[in-house]
């Protein structure tokens, strides 16, 4: 399934490697900060709305 | 009685309804999971397609095979500047805060973007120029396209104000701009360095072997779509979090 890179197997992995890990951090982040501060804002709305 | 027909709106207002936080939101909402689709959907035929079934280039050998992340990634770096150029524009003239939001929350991304470029181009440069970096214009241009985005992430990050600071970086923006239009046109304008011409052309002489180029044009969307996803969801960060920050500013008020 592999295919043949021949000598440059190191060097085109490493980029795909480097990119996925860029992409999946990039996305990964972008994920974790939308809930954290959707969450942060409820809470200080709810807070809020109890006092009036 | 008379009744005046409804007049339609004309399109550029309903274009200025997206200003309005909630309607962002609620657009955005709608539109995101189609786009995290295409995108996921275009990236695994785009790279997939080029990783296993592209022959190697006569020349460089299977290091063409970066080329579905190198080009996608540079094109997005330079485009995602463009639209916040756009973004920041619209904030100084109409002074909508969506659009400041949305030009913050793009920066990161374009500088993910800047940086996978000039880390695939460097690892591809090793074995095809013998050198991992040169100050060849392109490379140079893009070096400090990287450093404005560090700059424009970081002057947003320092000032609390967050007109003042949509204000700056603003203007910061502007002056990236032209190392934005360098990066793409540094090999036109000077005619030395390492680094080839334009990989896409409309000239089908200049343009990447038909071969190569269907699955780049896949993952080029691919990015296109992430890019967008990506700005999308974070502009909607952004905007819960200037609410929060306005709704806390309230409650220290009270």
């Amino acid at each position: 399934m592999m295919p043949e890179l021949g000598k440059y197997a190191a060097t085109v992995l490493s980029a795909y490697g480097v990119s996925v890990v860029l992409l999946l951090l990039l996305v990964g982040a972008s994920i974790w900060r939308a809930k954290q501060v959707r969450g942060q804002l409820e809470q200080i709305e709810q807070r809020m709305k109890q006092d009036g | 009685m008379n009744q005046r027909p409804e007049q339609k709106r004309p399109a550029v207002n309903s274009v200025w309804e997206y200003a309005n936080p909630r309607r962002f939101i609620a657009t955005s909402d709608r539109l995101m999971p189609w786009i995290w689709g295409g995108a996921i959907a275009c990236l695994v035929i785009g790279l997939i397609w080029g990783f296993f079934f592209t022959p190697d280039d006569y020349r460089q050998g299977s290091t063409v095979k970066i080329i579905y992340l190198h080009v996608p990634s540079a094109l997005m770096a330079i485009n995602a500047w463009f639209m916040m150029l756009v973004t920041s524009l619209i904030w100084i003239i109409r002074r909508h805060h969506v659009s400041a939001l949305a030009a913050r929350a793009a920066a990161p991304v374009g500088l993910v973007m800047t940086l996978i470029a000039l880390l695939t181009g460097a690892i591809w440069g090793q074995p095809m120029w013998g050198t991992w970096w040169a100050w060849d214009p392109r490379l140079t241009s893009f070096l400090i396209l990287f450093l404005f985005y560090l700059g424009y992430i970081a002057l947003w990050s320092a000032i609390e104000n967050d007109d003042t600071a949509a204000d700056l970086t603003s203007i910061l923006c502007l002056v990236g701009s032209v190392f934005a239009i360098l990066s793409r046109y540094a090999v036109n304008f000077w005619n030395q360095g390492l680094h080839q011409g334009a990989s896409l052309s409309l000239d089908k002489e200049e343009n990447v072997a038909d071969v190569f180029y269907h699955p780049l044009l896949f993952s080029i969307a691919g990015f296109v779509l992430l890019f967008l996803g990506l700005v999308l969801l974070r502009t909607q960060t952004e905007i819960r979090a200037r609410r929060m920050r306005a709704l806390l500013a309230r409650e220290r008020l009270q």
